[in-house]
């Protein structure tokens, strides 16, 4: 006979306020096998948890039941709590009686019932729990950044200055991401580039860093402390142990093609750096546009490369190691507001520009060395439109959400045009004017004192006649039409998850939301950890952000990997799959079924019936299991079980569940 | 441990509507966290559903959905993460296959389909977790009380008795 002990939670009034809690415990108290049952204000509180522990001892409870919030929540603080007693940390159920009850259901009449059936189903469970152990598993201390942009550098710093090795996989040929392609940053107009390249030398000269550019992750297997990771870099077509980084072969190469860094503004060659200060600060050939490597015929870069660094018969080169940790910092991109807003000319207008397309206009090393300049015609606009929330906020044509970061760089960009252009005006169509954070509204404020005109809504048109871009919209605080006659148009345009987001997210385990962002494991508490162990978010992949932002979240990362590795050793998950080797037959069902590899089958013998006997039977890894239970289902002889989500204990629940 | 509820009292009476009993299983890393996200963005929905807690919706064994309908269940929800999703690679997969052949057999047998679903719902998806459940529970309150045919229910009872692995020697779990 067991001795349950019932303990609801108040949680304030958050359960107390839709369910009758004393009602709850009165008629648990019934339950059989219940030797004490009782109700507390905060039961996840110091004096909460003294209270469970002094019952433990007071009424000789061996395993306890607590109806409070979800078990997501505070399973763990419970478990915590009973290793410091004499029952086993796992002779614990919790009922959800908050989550899953209080906050979905506003009558106590209908809550009270409800709550009332999960704590039986819980006492049913409980009686079934048998204390669980652990086992340990070895931590490999290297980690794996995937995304060299400021989230992903920030963290293997700071995990490299934590004195552990760390591997950054970037696809791009150089790392710094989309921060260093931006001019300046707000609210201290601090140069882009003079705060981000500093950091890519650091990353780059860090003797516990290695990176790999040009290079992406191919698969992932293992687990927390355990992951082995294959990577492909692919071919540069140049030998970075010799190249000296002269840059002559960029001068000299013939093939001109579209700069991605300069989002299409200029030209770049076919073997390129994709910006002076790249780091490594070495060229890659770009294969698709290389007339060597296309049809045979050139190969200046060969002869002019004093050191013979350039190697046309470059392969892609794939290596598989072991890492501990892995971050994920793959950034974001912008919506392609061309496929998707026709009345802003869908991509036909020149002087319609992005957001990104004006940082790289305005900056002092882009295309114009930094003259603000009509990509039509290359004269100074003298009346620009800024138009924001293009993608963001419009549920109807893209997405719902607020893209976070347009309102400031959108009072940036007028800041700096009016700073530019004398005789200057500027229209910026806003939604609303979303400016939280340190010194964001005074700097919003100030734009307005520049000059700037901010319009309340959206342009509805834009047409393109004899050179003018002719924006309509409404002016909705006036109440009347509004059309501004525009030498230019920029659109602050919603940020969207990286192509990879959901190839990583999938190959990782990681959730993605309706949008495809990658879910933290909660939005409050555990903002960068993921429901996979060992595999942590940094920057925008997780959501739209700012820099300061990102990077507070790149260093809470590493802190969190930096724990990780102070230990040598994890203990191992305690509720694993387990087979009674005397129903087992050995049929490897379980075998071929289990994702980790962690089922094996094995000969005994043993006698069985007064003869000796030889057989296969299966066993189960406790390192390698995750505790998923698909072996149990396929177990035909009903041999295999998963420990603390026992078939008894399933069944003891819808049992319970039934007489309801 | 016969405590018959008014709700229940009122439906075997057939004197006020009929209140179907749900039974979700819901995986732990998904559709487990979007019923806890429903109730942290306090959307309601029909407290006709309980939800059973499992680590993954490839843990769930016919055996247990057809002990709940033979035992008094009016309908059974399967949920878990959406194809490719998975917390533990492929446990939905398996889940999708063995539960639709399932299904097809409760099918033949006379079952409603309604009474037995399964959806992938994910951990950010709090609003279709709401509208599952309420779309589940109005589908089998139309259709009224579930009745096991008196025959298969023996046959079912006694087989699921035979397979049940409550055995002295059953591992330490």
């Amino acid at each position: 006979m067991s001795r349950v002990g019932v303990f609801v939670c108040h949680c304030g009034s958050n359960i107390a306020g839709t369910v009758d809690v004393e009602h709850v415990a009165e008629e648990a108290a019934k339950l059989p096998n219940v030797a004490y049952a009782t109700t507390n204000k905060y039961m996840c509180s110091d004096p909460g948890q003294q209270a469970v522990r002094e019952a433990i001892i007071e009424h000789n409870l061996d395993r306890i039941v607590i109806a409070s919030c979800s078990p997501r929540m505070h399973e763990a603080t419970f478990r915590k709590m009973l290793a410091g007693t004499d029952i086993n940390p796992y002779m614990l159920e919790i009922a959800n009686v908050r989550e899953q009850c209080s906050w979905v259901h506003k009558d106590k009449d209908v809550g009270t019932p409800k709550a009332i059936d999960l704590v039986k189903m819980a006492v049913a469970k409980v009686n079934y729990d048998a204390p669980l152990t652990t086992t340990t598993i070895p931590v490999n201390k290297r980690a794996l950044i995937i995304g060299g942009g400021i989230a992903g550098m920030q963290a293997a710093l700071d995990i490299a200055d934590a004195g552990y090795p760390v591997t950054i996989v970037e696809k791009e040929s150089s790392l710094g991401g989309r921060m260093v392609m931006l001019d300046k940053t707000f609210p201290t107009m601090d140069c882009s580039a003079c705060i981000c390249t500093p950091k890519m030398t650091d990353v780059g000269a860090h003797p516990n860093i290695t990176i790999k550019t040009l290079a992406e992750v191919e698969s992932v297997g293992g687990y927390i402390g355990n992951f082995e990771v294959t990577v492909r870099e692919k071919a540069k077509y140049v030998d970075y142990d010799t190249c000296t980084g002269c840059s002559l072969c960029e001068t000299k190469c013939p093939s001109k093609v579209d700069s991605e860094f300069d989002q299409g503004l200029a030209k770049r060659r076919a073997i390129y750096r994709p910006f002076a200060q790249a780091v490594p600060a070495k060229p890659t050939i770009d294969a698709k546009n290389c007339r060597k490597l296309i049809d045979g015929k050139c190969g200046v870069c060969e002869k002019v490369c004093p050191v013979g660094s350039i190697k046309f018969d470059d392969e892609d080169k794939v290596t598989t190691e072991v890492y501990g940790a892995i971050i994920v910092a793959i950034g974001y991109q912008l919506i392609d507001w061309t496929k998707i807003y026709g009345e802003y000319g869908g991509g036909r207008f020149k002087d319609v520009i992005s957001g990104l397309q004006f940082e790289r206009l305005v900056n002092a090393s882009g295309p114009t060395e930094g003259h603000i300049l009509r990509p039509s015609d290359n004269t100074e606009p003298k009346t620009v439109v800024i138009v924001k929330c293009v993608g963001s906020r419009d549920p109807e044509k893209a997405k719902s959400y607020c893209s976070r970061a347009c309102c400031m760089y959108a009072a940036k960009h007028a800041h700096q045009y009016l700073d530019k252009v004398k005789d200057a005006r500027c229209y910026i169509f806003y939604m609303d004017i979303r400016t939280p954070g340190k010194g964001y509204d005074e700097f919003y404020m100030n734009t307005q004192h520049d000059g700037a005109r901010y319009i309340r809504g959206r342009v509805s048109k834009i047409i393109n006649q004899n050179g003018k871009l002719i924006c309509k919209g409404e002016d909705t605080l006036l109440g009347s039409q509004v059309t501004v006659e525009a030498d230019m148009v920029v659109l602050e345009t919603a940020m969207v998850p990286a192509d990879e987001a959901n190839q990583i997210g999938s190959m990782l385990g990681i959730t993605r939301d309706k949008d495809l962002w990658l879910s933290e494991a909660h939005p409050k508490l555990r903002p960068v950890e993921t429901n996979s162990g060992g595999i942590y978010l940094a920057g925008t992949c997780q959501g739209p952000k700012d820099i300061p932002d990102s990077v507070a979240q790149a260093s809470a990362a590493a802190m969190k990997v930096a724990i990780l590795f102070s230990k040598d050793e994890l203990e191992s998950n305690a509720m694993i799959a387990n087979s009674n080797k005397n129903l087992c037959n050995g049929c490897g069902a379980c075998v071929a079924i289990c994702p980790y590899g962690a089922i094996t089958l094995e000969e005994i013998t043993a006698r069985e019936n007064s003869v000796m006997v030889t057989r296969e039977i299966s066993k189960v890894n406790p390192g390698l299991c995750q505790g998923c239970g698909a072996c149990t289902v396929a177990c035909r002889p009903g041999a295999m079980d998963l420990r603390g989500f026992t078939d008894e204990q399933i069944m003891r629940e819808v049992a319970a569940l039934c007489q309801w | 441990m016969s405590v018959v509820n008014d709700t229940q009292a009122a439906a075997s009476t057939g004197t006020e509507t009929f209140e179907p009993k749900i039974l979700a299983f819901a995986c732990h890393w998904c559709t487990y966290s979007g019923a806890d996200l429903a109730g942290l963005n306090r959307m309601s929905y029909p407290a006709n559903v309980r939800v059973l807690r499992v680590p993954c919706s490839g843990r769930v064994n016919p055996q247990y959905i057809l002990t709940a309908l033979n035992k008094g269940v009016d309908g059974v929800l399967v949920c878990g993460c959406h194809p490719g999703d998975c917390h533990y690679v492929s446990g939905n997969y398996y889940a999708k296959r063995r539960l639709m052949a399932f299904r097809r057999m409760l099918q033949y047998t006379g079952l409603e389909p309604e009474r037995f679903q399964v959806r992938w719902i994910s951990g950010s998806e709090a609003g279709k977790f709401r509208d599952t459940v309420t779309s589940v529970v109005e589908q089998v309150r139309e259709l009224g009380p579930y009745k096991p045919d008196p025959a298969l229910a023996a046959l079912i009872d006694s087989s699921v008795d035979a397979s049940n692995p409550v055995l002295p020697e059953g591992g330490e779990a």
